[in-house]
């Protein structure tokens, strides 16, 4: 086919409009936990692909924290040459069908765009799962192996941190083991992201691809108890990259908390995530549901739960206790979740929480929520409002106010530097940490923030470990 | 894998497992428990740690054929192979020499309470013992107990074995002073011991692996409150102040999954053992 024909066909009037995404109907993927974007067709790729304007300057790719490079991997598309356009991606990427799903292309590459200016940015994500999707109905190309460099490295976390600075360090000759706690790798990409968004076995295949390369995978194994840090030094490895995540929940404080019917959104998203509780009992682990499920957190993670809580078969309402403008979730969650039923109530927060008889949750009591100024970052504050509080009906409540920190490796590794406020490593911008030759990278350095930001911590830090580990930096740092 | 290398029949529905795993072996500590995860896509099950062996490099677990998951575990046998074990977790108990310690172990939790006494009889400490069991039939490993202990004692719910229910601790500890006491078993035990002990002012520590999932800080479902704080089995324990823990609140929370499990332990229980409640075949 050739590559400008779908431009021929539109006018300029629909070149500013995106090719829309098909989508499972929301009374229908309401029902079911497949994935609600269906992907794009090839005409349909093509047809996106025509709208790049191959800038001379691309700015697209400044905005990618992996540094994909956008233009070439869609002029790739427009000739047809997919499989040169998938290796474009892998070039830089080691997990182009995840990003292609979950990355917020609308905050990176495409709020960039050129096109972005007077319509729809080019679909940079929709292409890159395209292209990503393409190449798995088609077989994976393994890649050629490079000479070894003898240096031997270990990544703590197979997430999507570890897994990126893991097929880099692996692509440049390293020796690679990668422990993950979980028995499956994948991380947050396995347990938090739920397979209507971000289906598992391809999670599972992005997984292999990075095996592939080298990389020796060590399941079930919780680095800071089989091994610490300074033991895994002790068995000749050069450099260690901590890649854990932000695993630990936070909660509200708020009495009552402790009562049935009341969970983390780490234990609700692992059971029906990772341990396919929604199977149950054809999978082991059970849920348990109601029919009245209040979500409080206005996050992407909050955003799972409570489409996951409907396809459960649950009333559900999200209470944040800021307005709607301020949501952190992507706006793209929010109208997906809102098309399914979910119900929003803004501007409160819980105060205490009531059980029955027999301990489990019955009432969420709320106090209303006022704005105040924009702090420095633009955010507002949040003040109560004196005697305002009122009771919500409740039989199963989700605590998604974020995630810090899992403490183990942080306990267990003498002197390593912490801030002392959320317990994150401190590092510097390549992921160095106050150790010699121990990095640390994306939610564990950060605190919980997105998949791509984790994966570009892993990118970075990942070319800083090769410059030690060939240059033999040590002493530098105290 | 993790390869089973003996398989061992304490009583009824309880198993002791010896698994290969040397990388688990070397670090395993009194104390310390595992996530047993029999077959893919099973259940992730919290065990403790019975016993290591570093030079032949295996561990041991002990559990109660109570549920879908560990009865489908019973089945396994000397050979098979699990599809997954993590460990060592959870901190391990603190050892060192505190005088003269009172070690009670309940039910299938017994076993991981011989380990315990062993350890603590090797820091020097003068070490009594308690096996604490539903009935006769139910009391297992009492010549090992007595290998490490100065003094064993046993009790029955029922009676038909040794004293009566626990309140025999009441006399024990009104004519001998203990410096510390040690409970790991079913969550009712371990309350009512601490509730004993308290009065007599001994320093008493209960071992909580109730309710896990990943059994390494992440999904929350062990929190438990201790004195006025909130903190996590998993990663703050397994081991919290037995005079300072709510244990109201962790019965009530051990029964939040229980239709649950009843459900999948009676659909196991009719398709592989062919026998349901019900009465119909």
């Amino acid at each position: 086919m050739e590559g400008n024909e779908p431009r021929r066909k539109r006018n300029d009037k629909a070149l500013d409009e995106d090719v829309p995404m098909p989508r499972q109907e929301p009374e229908e993927r309401v029902k079911n936990f497949d994935e609600v974007a269906l992907g794009y067709t090839e005409e349909m790729a093509l047809a996106e692909a025509a709208r790049c304007l191959k800038c001379k300057n691309p700015q697209c790719q400044k905005g990618c924290p992996v540094e994909v490079p956008i233009p070439q991997f869609i002029d790739m598309i427009t000739q047809g040459r997919y499989d040169e356009g998938i290796a474009v991606i892998k070039s830089k990427n080691a997990l182009p069908a995840v990003c292609g799903r979950v990355c917020p292309q609308e905050q990176q590459c495409q709020m960039n765009c050129v096109r972005g200016k007077k319509g729809d940015p080019v679909n940079i994500g929709r292409l890159e799962r395209f292209l990503a999707d393409w190449e798995r109905e088609h077989g994976t190309k393994a890649s050629a192996r490079p000479a070894s460099t003898g240096k031997k490295v270990a990544i703590i976390g197979a997430g999507p941190s570890g897994l990126t600075a893991a097929s880099d360090l692996a692509k440049l000759g390293h020796e690679v083991t990668l422990f993950e706690a979980l028995h499956v790798a994948g991380g947050v990409l396995m347990y938090g992201i739920p397979e209507f968004r971000l289906p598992k076995e391809i999670v599972q295949k992005e997984v292999e691809y990075v095996q592939s390369l080298g990389v020796d995978l060590r399941l079930g194994n919780l680095i800071g108890r089989i091994h610490t840090i300074p033991e895994l030094m002790e068995q000749g490895y050069d450099a260690i990259y901590i890649g854990s995540g932000a695993g630990l929940p936070q909660w509200t404080g708020c009495p009552g908390e402790n009562l049935g019917g009341i969970y983390s959104a780490n234990e609700f998203l692992i059971r029906v995530n990772l341990m396919k509780a929604y199977d149950f009992p054809e999978s082991d682990t059970p849920i348990r549901i109601g029919k009245h499920v209040v979500v409080i957190g206005g996050g992407n993670v909050a955003m799972d739960c409570a489409r996951i809580s409907m396809r459960l078969g649950a009333k559900v309402c999200l209470n944040y206790r800021r307005s709607r403008n301020e949501l952190p979730a992507r706006r793209e969650e929010i109208e997906n979740a809102e098309e399914e039923g979910l119900v929003c109530n803004f501007l409160n927060a819980p105060v205490e929480f009531f059980g029955d008889e027999k301990g489990w949750v019955r009432t969420m009591r709320c106090t209303s929520m006022e704005l105040g100024e924009p702090d420095d970052k633009g955010r507002c504050s949040v003040t109560p409002i004196a005697c305002s509080d009122f009771d919500v009906e409740t039989d199963t409540v989700i605590v998604a106010i974020g995630q810090t920190p899992n403490p183990i490796i942080q306990r267990t590794t003498d002197g390593l530097k912490t801030n002392p406020r959320n317990g994150t490593i401190i590092v510097d911008e390549d992921g160095r940490t106050n150790l010699d030759g121990v990095f640390a990278g994306g939610d564990v350095a950060t605190g919980a923030a997105t998949v791509i930001s984790a994966m570009g911590a892993g990118k970075r830090a990942a070319r800083a470990m090769h410059d030690h580990l060939m240059n033999g930096k040590k002493g530098d740092r105290e | 894998m993790y390869r089973i290398v003996s398989k061992e029949r304490l009583a009824h529905r309880h198993t002791l497992f010896k698994v290969d795993a040397p990388e688990i072996a070397a670090k395993a500590r009194a104390g310390q428990f595992l996530i047993v995860i029999s077959k893919k896509g099973g259940e992730r099950v919290p065990l403790s740690i019975c016993d290591h062996d570093r030079e032949k490099g295996t561990i041991s677990f002990a559990f109660h054929e109570v549920g879908k998951t560990t009865k489908e575990l019973g089945t396994f046998n000397e050979g098979d192979e699990l599809f997954n074990v993590t460990g060592p977790l959870g901190n391990p108990s603190e050892i060192k020499k505190f005088g003269k310690v009172l070690c009670v172990g309940g039910s299938i939790l017994i076993a991981p309470a011989l380990l315990q006494a062993k350890a603590l009889k090797e820091a020097g400490n003068e070490v009594v013992t308690v096996l604490a069991c539903r009935s006769e039939e139910f009391l297992f490993k009492k010549a090992e107990a007595e290998k490490f202990s100065d003094r064993v004692y046993v009790a029955s719910d029922d009676g038909t074995v040794g004293e009566k229910g626990l309140e025999f601790l009441n006399d024990l500890l009104s004519k001998e002073k203990f410096d510390r006491c040690t409970v790991i078993g079913p969550v009712i035990m371990m309350k009512r011991v601490s509730e004993i002990t308290k009065p007599f002012g001994v320093p008493t520590v209960v071992s909580l692996t109730p309710i896990m999932i990943d059994g390494m800080g992440m999904c929350g479902v062990c929190r438990v409150t201790v004195g006025d704080k909130m903190l996590f089995g998993c990663v703050d324990g397994p081991e919290f102040d037995g005079h300072r823990t709510n244990f109201d609140e962790l019965i009530n929370r051990q029964r939040s999954m229980l239709p649950e499990e009843r459900l999948s332990s009676l659909l196991w229980e009719h398709e592989h053992e062919g026998r349901c409640r019900c009465g119909r075949k």
